[in-house]
């Protein structure tokens, strides 16, 4: 196993190469090293000689991929690729345009990203599972049916709905939770609880119609109706067999979002002033700051190949006939 | 004792929870802060940087301006902006010398002035906030000058350095923040325009620019080294700025952060190893004798103000304008200021919470955005804007003013259709000018938050002539006691005059195409461009709108390579040159970079604004704006748009709250009746406890049959 994850981590050094290049291509096709200056700088009063100062003292005077006057290898490094790139594969992500540091910055956020997606993970997949086992036992009734209905609808609602219509509910009407903002510790609770119930109950229609499915599939087939035969209680049939047997598209599904739950929600957070790392990535590409989107870009690129891996892994645990290859 | 079920203890554990929280359930703000003088507020955009040689936008000014002092200071409550002393004596006069260094009288000819020679005297016994920057050991040595990354470890933030200290302001550290402007690292916004009137400043940033390469990176650069001849000490408390030739409106940046006091000390503090990477640096925590110092940053989640122990002192005024009386803005005559103990700040990027909160108690003020206007405030038949009922009913107090701004459409003059001073370009811009209804535009997009245009300046700026006589004859006419636009048949007289009969060029017969380039484009702007597209078709001309994005539209205003444009201008200062100068020929953007984005250029109004801008203000200075004004009419550069009317809310525990354009520091004069407050709040945020007991029922009546459904099933599967 170890042999294939160091495989797999190898693998996605060029994946990260590319991914590194096509961001900074697209980032300076649309914003030049010039209008980045002007954006930090403010439109306000601003020289020609500032704008040179600013680009010179952060290296974006240099070439962007080849710098012909350099000599040797400097052709390639000393160009604002390279120094920009370089840094970051040793997990330097340097500073923000504003000065600040990108590393600081994003572990500060990333409490409270995690603190409103874990539980939200977590609580969203128990109450969908449990609801689609129900379907699925109740198959063909009216529960069944008007579970199918409600599902349709609440998946067919936005999420900005469940957000503001939950706001004006719980919070301004019933006056229950604070409508948004966010504390430390234990205190953090009450600004969480309605966030994460919003998170949950949009999330309960499309995912429940899928996993119902999933198990629909696995309910009529001949293992299932064997453990029947044997006498097993539906409970048993439906947790030990047709759960455990459903278990791989869910986790396809399920595992590779795990690590993306870092990057957080822009929604969710925006709305109830959590200060997560679901806008840094929106806020910085709307402030022209390469530096963080850059680092944003990365780690997300990195998350998702670590969800790959884990979901790989977690194939192996499920089924013991899946091994690596 | 029977133990509870599981459903019960979730119920119970949830609601011992909540109730846990205080007498409302969603308070946002710890039990610990109730009942204390404390300003909530909200911000929507982080503050880039709090360093007063940076930081330029209201976003930031909110929280500088609060604990940074500059030698001035506006008036509170008088209006026309009146600049007083904030930690200097008394407003310094300038001191005119010609060439030889004679001094001048007061009125002397703006061409003999070879310098102008302030002079300012700060009051004694003026603190800072305490700082470790300023701790020192028992031998008087600082405790904190020889940091590193180890000694560093375990502090995250400035609470964490264990000792700190205070020092009496001195004229030192205002040198040494003018010395800043010139850091080469720090790109001070305003650097460029300073070193053209501060004498030795640009070569100040020149000797700068050479020494920090020859530095490490982050190493500091000592100022103290390097000379800045325009600037000297002439004791501890006094320090005389030298300027080249005349420039009145010196004193109003001596209002604003960027010439704020940094110590030396705080600089070299702020500069040691390993500092910038746990963001301890002056942009993140500002340091300053203000009436509060910043004690937590956090701008992703919230600022918060806490009162300066080391404050010394500041009455509130006792004169205002007319009507501050009558609201009670003068209750508080000859109190000590600051108020309030402290503010926090915390960040709403969506208007909907924000709004909600306000309305709940748990803000003190607020705005009013688009979608809440209809709620706040109604707009009778008279045109007069009144709080609704809803509003009155829980005491809530709207604030009104106009912003000391400007928006509006500007021509390039440089383009061959739409350009030029000659009478064909000159009509073609009158006819736009009139066709454009401004007074339908703020009705329909504006909610009516905003006066149509007469001229470049924003009531409140001297120069600005209300009624009549302030009308833009090219556009209006004066009837019934009212400006009224003229009408459309005129100004397709106008239109045709200029060679464009119909629409169609007289000549070829080619139809009138005129570009808008704007970065909207979106939804939202959608209604707006149409609504404009139509104005421009009522006089037959074709308008094509030409949505870009913001360094694309930057770009072409640069080159010129623009036909038509919105814009808008917030007041720096209080004076009319700040306005005029955006019309000035010196100023071209495609000629010299400068902020004339239409590239106008009329020598007649060059040469009065040339007059106009070194002047004290008087008759002579009104008779050359009136001059301008006519002549900015006459050539219609730009279609005047409209001045904004800001609208705020505050409650009534808010009180001394007086909306300023120009200035930023009024937190210290504001106050709370904070037993209002609590009583209030406590009022509008009883907990409505039914729909918990209602999900409890539903979750109830749909689990049972289903429990008792399936256990049929399993019985029945047994048989």
């Amino acid at each position: 196993m170890l042999a294939y994850i160091v495989r797999r981590l190898l693998y996605a050094i060029p994946i990260l190469i590319g991914v590194n290049l096509l961001t900074f291509a697209l980032f300076f096709v649309v914003n030049t090293p010039d209008d980045m200056a002007r954006m930090q700088l403010g439109v306000k009063r601003v020289t020609p000689e500032a704008i040179q100062k600013w680009k010179a003292e952060r290296g974006y005077d240099k070439p962007l991929f080849v710098n012909g006057k350099a000599g040797g290898v400097g052709v390639v490094t000393e160009t604002i690729f390279f120094e920009k790139s370089a840094r970051m594969f040793a997990g330097d992500f340097g500073r923000a345009e504003d000065g600040r540091d990108i590393a600081r910055e994003i572990r500060a956020r990333m409490v409270p990203s995690l603190a409103i997606a874990l539980p939200t993970f977590v609580l969203g997949l128990f109450v969908t599972v449990s609801f689609a086992l129900l379907l699925a036992f109740f198959r063909a009734t009216a529960l069944d049916f008007w579970g199918v209905v409600l599902c349709v609808a609440m998946m067919s609602i936005s999420g900005l709905f469940y957000i503001i219509g939950g706001q004006y509910l719980f919070a301004k009407i019933f006056r229950l939770v604070p409508i948004s903002g966010f504390g430390g510790g234990l205190d953090a609770m009450r600004f969480l609880l309605l966030p994460v119930l919003i998170g949950v109950v949009s999330g309960i229609g499309s995912s429940t119609r899928w996993y119902r499915t999933i198990f629909l599939e696995e309910i009529n087939k001949d293992y299932v109706r064997t453990a029947r035969a044997k006498g097993l209680k539906e409970t048993a049939v439906m947790f030990g067999h047709v759960l455990r047997n459903a278990l791989i598209p869910i986790l396809t599904g399920v595992v590779v979002v795990i690590p993306l739950l870092f990057m957080g929600s822009l929604l969710t957070e925006s709305f109830f002033g959590i200060p997560g790392l679901g806008s840094y990535t929106i806020d910085a590409i709307n402030a022209q700051d390469f530096a963080v989107v850059r680092a944003m870009v990365f780690i997300g690129s990195v998350l998702y190949i670590v969800g790959l891996i884990l979901t790989d892994i977690s194939y192996t645990l499920v089924d013991p006939r899946i091994r690596f290859n | 004792m029977p133990l509870l079920s599981f459903p019960r203890l979730v119920c119970l554990s949830v609601v011992c929870c909540v109730a846990a929280c205080g007498d409302a359930w969603n308070d946002p703000y710890p039990s610990a802060e109730r009942g204390q003088s404390i300003l909530y507020s909200a911000f929507t955009e982080r503050p880039k940087h709090l360093d007063p040689v940076q930081s330029y936008t209201e976003d930031e000014i909110t929280f500088t301006a609060q604990v940074y002092e500059p030698p001035l200071q506006y008036h509170y409550l008088k209006r026309p902006y009146e600049l007083v002393p904030l930690t200097t004596e008394a407003v310094p006069v300038p001191r005119y010398v010609d060439a030889a260094g004679r001094t001048l009288p007061a009125d002397a000819p703006v061409a003999k002035i070879a310098e102008s020679i302030y002079e300012i005297r700060l009051r004694p016994g003026i603190r800072y906030q305490p700082h470790p920057a300023f701790a020192v050991d028992e031998a008087g040595r600082p405790r904190y000058a020889d940091l590193d990354r180890d000694k560093l470890m375990g502090i995250e933030r400035i609470a964490d350095f264990t000792h700190a200290g205070t020092r009496e302001l001195r004229a030192d550290d205002y040198i040494y923040e003018i010395k800043r402007l010139a850091h080469p690292r720090l790109h001070s916004p305003i650097f460029g325009m300073m070193a053209e009137h501060i004498v030795g400043l640009k070569e100040l940033g020149a000797a700068l620019q050479a020494a920090a390469k020859t530095l490490p990176k982050d190493a500091w650069l000592d100022l103290d080294a390097y000379p800045l001849s325009g600037v000297e000490k002439v004791d501890d408390l006094t320090y005389r700025v030298r300027l080249k030739g005349k420039y009145p409106q010196f004193l109003y940046w001596q209002a604003m952060p960027f010439f704020a006091p940094v110590p030396r000390e705080v600089d070299r503090f702020y500069s040691q190893p390993g500092m910038a990477e746990k963001n301890l640096t002056l942009d993140w925590y500002p340091v300053g004798t203000g009436p509060y110092m910043l004690v937590e940053n956090n701008p992703n989640s919230r600022m918060v103000l806490a009162r300066n122990p080391n404050f010394r002192g500041e009455t509130y005024p006792c004169e205002g304008e007319a009507g501050d009386r009558e609201d009670g803005l003068l209750a508080d005559c000859g109190k000590a200021v600051p108020f309030i103990e402290r503010a926090v700040f915390s960040r709403e990027k969506e208007a909907i919470p924000y709004w909600n909160k306000f309305l709940q108690g748990w803000y003190d003020a607020s705005g009013i955005s688009s979608d809440s206007f209809d709620q706040a405030v109604r707009i009778n038949v008279g045109g007069d804007v009144a709080l609704t009922e809803e509003m009155q009913q829980k005491g809530i107090r709207l604030l009104t003013s106009v912003r000391a701004s400007t928006f509006y459409m500007g021509f390039n003059m440089l383009d061959p259709v739409v350009g030029g001073l000659d009478a064909r370009g000159k009509k073609l811009r009158q006819a736009v000018s009139i066709a454009v209804d401004q007074e339908e535009f703020i009705s329909i997009f504006m909610n009516g938050r905003g006066i149509p245009a007469q001229g470049a300046l924003p009531p409140g700026i001297f120069g600005y002539v209300e009624g009549e006589a302030g009308i833009n004859r090219v556009v209006y006419d004066w009837r019934d006691g009212a400006p009224r636009r003229r009408s459309t048949e005129e100004a397709k007289r106008l239109l045709a005059e200029a060679g464009w009969p119909n629409g169609r060029d007289a000549k070829t017969g080619e139809p009138l195409v005129l570009n808008l380039d704007t970065t909207g484009g979106g939804m939202g702007d959608k209604s707006r461009l149409d609504w404009l597209t139509r104005q421009f078709a009522k006089i037959d001309i074709q308008l094509v709108v030409r949505s870009t994005d913001f360094n694309r539209f930057q770009d072409k205003i640069r080159k010129g390579a623009i036909q038509l444009y919105y814009l808008g201008w917030n007041a720096d200062y209080p004076d009319p040159e700040n306005f005029f100068f955006l019309l000035n020929g010196a100023e071209g953007k495609v000629a010299t970079g400068g902020e004339n984005t239409s590239n106008y250029r009329n020598p007649e109004f060059d040469r009065l604004f040339l007059e106009m801008k070194n002047m004290d203000n008087g008759p002579r200075r009104l008779e050359i704006i009136g001059r301008m004004n006519r002549i900015l009419n006459e050539d219609a550069p730009w279609v005047w748009g409209f001045h904004p009317k800001s609208y705020a809310l505050g409650h009534a525990w808010l009180k001394n709250r007086k909306p300023s354009d120009v200035g930023h520091n009024g937190l210290k004069y504001q106050r709370l009746d904070v037993a209002q407050r609590e009583a209030m709040r406590r009022e509008w945020n009883r907990p409505v406890l039914w729909p918990i007991v209602a999900v409890i029922a539903l979750l109830v009546a749909v689990l049972v049959p289903a429990v008792a459904s399936y256990r049929r099933r399993e019985r029945a599967a047994a048989r």
